[in-house]
């Protein structure tokens, strides 16, 4: 149910044209991964995908819209070819899903090599519980420190980007009064 | 019914190939840059869901031990998608910085007038 | 009266209790779920929500540009030198079993140690990239 919901909602993102609403259905959308995400049993992915997707994203991209004076975007041109494309690539990648084990059964060889390792032995060699924040930080720890690192590379980034005032095109300085 | 079966056990990878194909086709066939970059969110969180759908096991619990419970869902997905999420945000506000760049160097952000621009000057 | 009375006295009853619910996500990542992204998000989302309300001055005041611009490297660092204390200690890079005398206690050490890195970095960040957009179009 949820995912039909996922579906309606992202076919209706495709055809709006107002920006700030497709803003808002981007939050909700955010919202309703994080629920799947929850019946996926990813606790811990839910609340980041639910903390970063509705919170931080909307803000930065409310921001954005704010910075470019947008409101709503023209009618595109009917265009066949991609939606032709879009549509080919989808049939050809749910033909391969049907290679997939089917959804939830507990022999899949995805359950087999290094995961009940990370079961049985988080406890006994790190005495943390959460079986994700150990491989996390522990067991994968140069992923985390890799991870760090973009963080801090997109932030420096986007403080270079946008330091200093706005410059309008007729070079006169812009902003709010 | 064998086919039906099939594709009801498949449900949630069809799903998830839908909002990917979507997001796919935002990308591409939009022409505004803020939509744009919502399409290539969407696109990514349509892999997360790739990702962490095949890990988990019908009748098994969140993988934080515990005595009560033996079957847990597999906690390496969750592991890769936790920073595939911050990196996606990442890059999505890096996104955003050049498109406001952007809209102050030509006035629009609108692929199709950027082009003509260009055409002329 | 203003019209958005609601919205500040709210505002200023959650604030609390989501910098609360921060520190308890972040602390409370080994027995549950939680961690260091999520906490730092949460924790940067009550400033921004703080700087949402009351406006960007009111909230450089509590979280001063310069402070937040030093704390995005600080995370970084922090984690960088959990790792090299293991190779100061003959181990490899990343190895926390030296930081207490019992192994596996080392390696919880390890992993508070590196969340807390991950919560600076991650909070103060995402609080960076606000204030830059925002103060862009003034």
């Amino acid at each position: 149910m949820l995912l039909t919901l996922l579906v309606v909602v992202t076919i209706v993102i495709v055809r709006m044209r107002s920006l700030f609403g497709v803003i808002v259905l981007s939050g909700v959308y955010s919202f309703l991964m994080a629920s799947v995400l929850m019946v996926y049993d990813a606790v811990d992915v839910a609340m980041t995908e639910a903390a970063v997707g509705a919170g931080v994203s909307t803000v930065l991209l409310l921001a954005a819209l704010h910075l470019t004076d947008a409101r709503e975007y023209p009618q595109p041109r009917p265009a066949a070819l991609p939606l032709l494309v879009a549509v080919i690539v989808g049939l050809v990648l749910i033909w391969a899903t049907y290679d997939l084990p089917a959804f939830g059964i507990a022999d899949a060889p995805i359950h087999r090599h290094v995961a009940p390792h990370y079961l049985q032995n988080a406890i006994k060699e790190t005495q943390v519980a959460n079986v994700v924040s150990a491989v996390l930080a522990d067991y994968r720890s140069f992923d985390t420190f890799g991870e760090v690192i973009v963080v801090f590379t997109a932030g420096i980034g986007v403080m270079l980007l946008l330091k200093g005032r706005r410059q309008r095109r007729d070079g006169s300085e812009g902003g709010l009064r | 019914m064998e086919a039906f079966k099939n594709f009801f056990d498949h449900y949630n990878y069809i799903a998830t190939i839908v909002l990917m194909v979507a997001g796919l086709y935002i990308v591409i066939a939009r022409g505004n840059m803020i939509k744009k970059l919502i399409g290539l969110m969407l696109f990514q969180t349509s892999v997360y869901l790739l990702y962490i759908a095949p890990g988990k096991i019908i009748g098994g619990t969140p993988p934080v031990l515990d005595p009560n419970f033996t079957v847990y869902s597999n906690p390496l997905p969750h592991v890769l998608i936790l920073t595939a999420i911050v990196v996606g945000v990442a890059t999505i506000a890096l996104g955003l910085a050049i498109v406001s760049r952007i809209h102050e160097a030509y006035g629009t952000i609108e692929e199709d007038e950027i082009f003509e621009r260009g055409e002329d000057g | 009266m203003r019209l958005d009375v609601i919205l500040r006295v709210g505002v200023k009853l959650i604030i609390p209790f989501m910098l609360i619910f921060g520190l308890y996500v972040q602390l409370h990542g080994d027995y549950g779920p939680g961690g260091g992204f999520q906490a730092g998000v949460i924790v940067a989302g009550s400033v921004i929500v703080y700087a949402l309300i009351f406006g960007i001055e009111e909230a450089q005041r509590i979280a001063p540009r310069r402070l937040v611009e030093f704390l995005v490297p600080l995370g970084v660092l922090i984690y960088a030198m959990t790792g090299v204390f293991g190779l100061l200690n003959g181990q490899n890079f990343l190895d926390y079993s030296v930081l207490a005398a019992h192994a596996p206690a080392g390696r919880e050490r390890g992993i508070l140690l590196v969340e807390a890195g991950v919560l600076v970095t991650v909070a103060s960040t995402m609080v960076a990239l606000f204030y830059a957009f925002s103060e862009r179009g003034r």
